[in-house]
């Protein structure tokens, strides 16, 4: 085990302390999201998950947008939760509630077609919503050990240089991570297609090698059934402009992200993180918006990213750390890029000295440092959806 | 010299640390295995892919010492690797 490191969060009644003190006002569907944004707008310290999902789900598809809704609310970073309902959604408003309840938090719920619309909703929202806020900003950071945190291992916009630079060096923080008693998840089943098998020989075991080759199998099947080539969706355009030329490649330079733990279990989209800590695998797209989402959803407080190309995405409940193996996308992109990694292939800076460069920035955003894509407020939010509409 | 970083030593193509210009020597270097010097046999930008021998049409592939897809027509020594060369085999639902 590595040092102990202690850092400073809020107090949860259940579960690991948050790095943020969010209250989330939560649309139970598509129907309840503008109305949930305008409640937000009027209070400080609130964040509201406008989506396009909520009703006419039906089977494996309704329980994976119910998990998630429900998973966001009990994201370690929420202080309170305001749902927002309209009334007859199929997320029905006292289904994610109850949820909600069991994990101690202040719950309270608004439903349009109750409060006489959107002008009653935003009324009575607002109200109940300010108290609850309130609550929240008078909540002191209290310390606590590293090992509670959940880092979430997303990349986007990869590049050649992604697989040489950004991902190991991510690797070794997510290991000392580990080391320290922490969790750390690794996501984008996509981008783990030609790389499975390196990745379940580090399986605990033979039924988590199995669930990899399961999850992995199943996403091809699904790109397969398309009846199309993957290439130009995966890799995406800017992937292969780049330099990247396969998805094999792709997943390849993708697991490094994972370092060199062994895999403790795989997760279903938005699955609650087990109580044993250590590295898991999520079954999440290789879209980065819908992957951090299930990672989100799951607990984690906060995400590193690495990127080739560059992107400025955050997210609406957690810090996102930014970086880049590309020192020329480091440039181009400092607005939006915390940390370059491209020093590792310009200035020979090794993966050992980088990866703890990460970690010890890791440990200053949980405290309170904003990423970049906080300081220019972005919240970008997306639930994968795996059925059709009805 | 400009450089190519080899990810593993069983691999045939190496990632162009630098921009290259046929006729360019290049010394690729493979982690903690030394270097050897090859010939840019055309122009490769920036951190795409050099063939580090001569790689036959239907052969694997080979970075990070494992297949990243099949070479779909003869690549000769020095040239770039990329899609116009080299096919995914994994999620091809064009193939059905």
């Amino acid at each position: 085990m590595s040092a102990s490191v202690k850092l400073r969060g809020y107090a949860r009644p259940t579960g690991p302390h948050g790095i943020r003190n969010y209250l989330l006002v939560l649309p139970t569907s598509v129907c309840s999201s503008e109305t949930a944004v305008r409640i937000a707008r009027e209070i400080p310290g609130s964040v509201p998950l406008p989506h396009q999902h909520g009703c006419c789900h039906m089977g494996e598809d309704y329980k994976q947008t119910l998990r998630t809704l429900i998973g966001m609310g009990l994201n370690p970073n929420v202080g309170a939760v305001l749902i927002v309902a309209l009334g007859c959604e199929g997320i029905q408003p006292k289904d994610v509630e109850t949820a909600l309840r069991e994990s101690g938090k202040p719950v309270r719920t608004v439903v349009i077609q109750e409060h006489n619309g959107t002008l009653g909703t935003i009324r009575e929202g607002v109200r109940v919503a300010s108290a609850m806020a309130a609550e929240l900003a008078a909540q002191e950071r209290e310390e606590f050990d590293i090992s509670e945190l959940i880092l979430a291992l997303e990349c986007g916009g990869s590049d050649p240089t992604s697989g040489i630079a950004g991902n190991p060096a991510l690797g070794v923080a997510s290991d000392l991570l580990v080391q320290a008693g922490g969790t750390s998840i690794l996501s984008e089943t996509t981008e783990l297609i030609g790389a499975e098998h390196i990745l379940a020989r580090r399986a605990k075991d033979k039924h988590v090698a199995d669930e990899i080759f399961r999850i992995v199998k199943q996403t091809e099947d699904r790109a397969i059934q398309m009846g199309t080539d993957i290439r130009g969706t995966q890799p995406t355009p800017g992937n292969i402009q780049g330099g990247l030329t396969t998805i094999e490649e792709k997943s390849l330079g993708c697991i490094y992200k994972a370092g060199s733990a062994p895999v403790l279990g795989v997760l279903e989209y938005g699955e609650r993180v087990p109580e044993e800590h250590g590295l898991y695998v999520m079954d999440t797209p290789g879209q980065d918006i819908d992957s951090i989402t299930g990672m989100l959803a799951g607990g984690a407080q906060i995400v590193v990213f690495t990127t080739g190309r560059g992107t400025p995405t955050g997210s609406p409940i957690a810090p996102v750390i930014k970086l880049t193996g590309n020192g020329d996308t480091y440039a181009k992109m400092i607005d939006n890029i915390d940390i370059n990694a491209g020093k590792i292939i310009d200035q020979g800076v090794s993966l050992e000295a980088l990866g703890k460069e990460i970690y010890d920035e890791m440990i200053a955003v949980s405290n309170g440092k904003l990423t970049k894509a906080e300081s220019l407020g972005h919240r970008e939010f997306g639930i994968f959806r795996i059925g059709w509409t009805f | 010299m400009k450089q190519a970083l080899v990810a593993h030593p069983d691999d045939t193509v190496g990632t162009a640390l630098h921009e290259l210009a046929a006729g360019d020597a290049v010394s690729a270097v493979v982690k903690g295995a030394g270097s050897r010097q090859i010939s840019a046999g055309e122009p490769i930008p920036r951190f795409h892919k050099i063939a580090l021998r001569d790689i036959k049409k239907g052969e694997k592939v080979l970075k990070y010492g494992e297949a990243i897809g099949t070479a779909s027509r003869d690549i000769g020594a020095g040239f770039h690797v990329h899609v116009q060369n080299l096919e995914s085999d994994r999620g091809r639902g064009d193939r059905r």
